[in-house]
């Protein structure tokens, strides 16, 4: 067999957020299958393993999992570069850019709820921001403000005691010896 | 575990937040509040200002024939116009300030007004 002249070595931090993305991938299947009474209103499953990732393998991380999600989840679904899929990313990283700067929140007092809650805004937001210059330039887009961040604010809440449990439940794994 | 030992102090001070800033994000965002008036113009002159707390039928002259007006609890709509393209009459129902419907061939409209005055539009 002949040599590849590159040599793509798969380190376990790799496998790791291949498993982690996958998890994330098929909760935002199981997100889809869900009915929504308004397009955009809709629990975010995913941002679940968001959050587990974030608190256990760090920030760097929890990006490559969102990102990743997000591709796949888009191609799997079918709107790879459909204005959904510049919803869904805009909404990412938004979030990913508010969890950059809230977990440096006292984790005494802050918990996994509070960074759910904050990420949902974050999310909704950017999304809002991205539909009115783009999709919908209109202001009567923001009469739905209030439905979304309401939605943002339960299904946050109940993402976050989701991943407080998950969190609580499993122990945090060995510290990896290798670089 | 239970699941409230996984709320912290701080998550039970941001869940406080974020209820206030949606609760007032709905008198915020759907400003002017709940229609309660609705003004029927004919020729540019205020022909009715009508509550929209009573359910009743206004029946306005224009240069075309009558234009029948529906008034309902919260809402009010343009039943029929004589005019030829129906446009306020397709127009159903109207329920939130600053809501107008223009029959202009009758020269009448009904416009919906809340507490506080929105403006349609706004030009510097």
């Amino acid at each position: 067999m002949t040599q590849s002249v590159i040599e793509l070595t798969v380190t376990d931090q790799d496998r790791r957020i291949a498993w982690l993305a996958t998890a994330a991938v098929a909760l935002s299947l199981v997100d889809a299958a869900i009915p929504s009474p308004l397009p955009g209103v809709k629990p975010g499953l995913a941002n679940i393993v968001t959050l587990v990732v974030l608190a256990r393998y760090g920030w760097a991380t929890a990006v490559w999992v969102s990102g990743l999600r997000v591709l796949a989840g888009s191609l799997l679904l079918g709107y790879f570069l459909a204005p959904g899929f510049f919803l869904s990313l805009t909404g990412t990283l938004f979030s990913l850019a508010t969890l950059g700067l809230a977990r440096y929140l006292p984790a005494r007092w802050f918990g996994p709820v509070s960074l759910s809650i904050l990420a949902a805004f974050a999310h909704i937001g950017g999304q809002l921001v991205l539909a009115r210059l783009w999709l919908i330039p209109h202001d009567g887009l923001f009469l739905l403000t209030p439905v979304f961040a309401l939605a943002a604010l339960v299904f946050g809440t109940i993402n976050g005691l989701i991943a407080a449990k998950l969190l609580s439940d499993t122990p945090p794994p060995p510290e990896p010896d290798h670089a | 575990m239970s699941w409230l030992a996984l709320i912290k102090p701080g998550d039970w001070l941001l869940i406080l937040l974020g209820t206030t800033l949606v609760g007032a994000s709905f008198p915020l965002f759907w400003q002017g509040g709940l229609a309660d008036r609705a003004i029927v113009r004919q020729n540019g002159q205020v022909f009715a200002e009508v509550d929209l707390r009573s359910r009743r039928q206004l029946e306005v002259p224009g240069p075309l024939g009558p234009t029948l007006i529906a008034i309902e609890p919260g809402r009010a709509r343009v039943l029929s116009d004589p005019g030829p393209r129906q446009y306020c009459v397709r127009q159903g129902w109207l329920m939130r300030p600053g809501e107008i419907a223009i029959c202009a061939p009758n020269r009448v409209s009904v416009q919906i007004t809340g507490r506080t005055k929105v403006y349609d539009s706004i030009s510097y």
